[in-house]
């Protein structure tokens, strides 16, 4: 008998990877996913935070795509590896700060460091990808790059357009028969949903925009921000998480207040208290407030103002607002909320 | 008795509290207990769904405000 061939599927939770494993599993191989956690994914962390993405269902697609299959789903945290790809990305970044061709090339690499490892013993490996789906990553001159440059080479796999590429490894050996491979090609979703259905599947994840951080204008202009603000272009795991969270106003190049929209959001950032410089109304009911930067007295007083008009006391000719410096007892200063003509619109760190 | 192991994850948002639960488990033997305490609500569904896509038993889950503890046993 045979034996039984291995591949790793790349796994985002989206369905081009879905239908990519399940056409290779069709073929009588083993399939495991993979997948990555960069900390700019869009999967995780958000959904614990705001109120308004609690009615959504708390799943991780990753996972419930293998649940899905039947296979075994594999998360890898690479968030200190992955600097490297978003802060010195070869081939550049996308329309904002997506370094999607070098995020491939990384993942497929790492896919493979981690899949040929002796007591994995993986034969190949598989990715949704399909020619034309993606402006950067995902294009015919694009394609062999990555390949290339992962060392994969004819060990990775695109089932769904396979058919539009030159024969791989599996294909060559015999273990998969090209003719049950496809030739997608370009943005349309007809044949994936054409495919999926066939499949049986009537549910899959459609992240508007991706599923990372990094291709929406609105983060990339926080980070680039960040980047400026600090002086140098590095990051923390929270740095980029609270990127993520509240309104984002920077008044003056020395600081920048971090301020909850709602209740998740405060409760979120009031484990940060302990790292940064709060604030939150007393007098009104109003939102937590943290200060990221080197503010003086009169920044602080600043500051107090403006979480004093995105408090219920907006309108009142007071509010109470209590600042509390990291490890310190807080101090309550009563300031008039800054008429929303004087908050300029420049402060908003956005697109 | 089974022998039991915790893993703290507090404080960390999914899917790390998955990760670090994964990378736990592959120390342990089959038949150990292991308690996973975590404050992402997103863990009450990430760790059931991980144990069942790799086979391993959840025992139980337990919340307390925003404390939650998930014990799990390996199964090999």
């Amino acid at each position: 008998m045979a034996e039984q061939r291995k591949a790793v599927a790349l796994i985002s939770g989206g369905l081009d990877s879905m239908l990519a494993a399940k056409v290779i599993m069709e073929q009588g191989i083993h399939v495991e996913g993979i997948n990555f956690f960069t900390g700019f994914c869009v999967e995780g962390h958000t959904h614990a935070i705001r109120e308004k993405d609690r009615a959504k269902p708390k799943r991780n697609n990753a996972l419930w795509v293998a649940e899905q299959l039947g296979i075994k789903l594999h998360i890898i945290d690479v968030i200190e590896e992955y600097k490297d790809v978003l802060l010195n990305p070869k081939h550049g970044y996308g329309a904002n700060l997506n370094p999607c061709l070098d995020c491939k090339v990384f993942m497929v690499r790492k896919a493979l460091a981690w899949g040929f490892m002796e007591e994995n013993g993986f034969d190949f490996i598989i990715t949704g990808e399909v020619i034309g789906q993606r402006p950067m990553s995902q294009r015919k001159d694009t394609m062999p790059v990555i390949a290339r440059e992962s060392g994969a080479d004819d060990r990775l796999l695109r089932p769904l357009c396979a058919k539009n590429l030159p024969p791989t490894l599996p294909e060559k050996e015999g273990w998969i028969n090209r003719e049950g491979l496809y030739d997608f090609n370009g943005r349309t979703r007809k044949p994936q949903i054409q495919l999926a259905e066939s499949f049986g599947f009537s549910d899959w994840a459609q992240p508007a925009g991706g599923c990372c951080f990094l291709t929406d204008p609105q983060y990339s202009a926080k980070l680039t921000d960040l980047w400026k603000a600090h002086g140098h272009r590095d990051y923390e795991l929270d740095d980029i998480v609270l990127l993520k969270i509240g309104r984002h106003i920077r008044p003056a190049p020395n600081f920048k207040l971090i301020v909850g929209r709602e209740e998740g959001e405060n409760n979120y950032l009031e484990g940060y208290r302990k790292q940064f410089i709060s604030l939150h109304p007393v007098s009104h009911r109003g939102p937590l407030c943290l200060i990221d930067g080197t503010p003086n007295a009169e920044d602080i007083h600043l500051a107090a103002r403006i979480v004093a008009r995105y408090s219920q006391g907006k309108t009142a000719t007071q509010v109470c607002v209590a600042v509390q410096q990291p490890g310190s007892v807080a101090e309550e200063m009563s300031v008039v909320p800054l008429p929303a003509a004087e908050l300029s619109e420049n402060w908003h760190v956005s697109a | 008795m089974s022998r039991l192991e915790t893993l703290d994850t507090r404080g960390l948002l999914c899917p790390l509290p998955v990760i670090r639960t994964q990378d736990k488990i592959k120390t342990l033997a089959a038949g150990m207990l292991l308690d996973v305490f975590a404050t992402d609500p997103g863990t009450l569904h990430d760790i059931p769904a991980w144990c069942r896509v790799h086979g391993h038993e959840l025992v139980e889950t337990e919340r307390e405000g925003r404390d939650i503890r998930i014990r799990v046993r390996v199964c090999k």
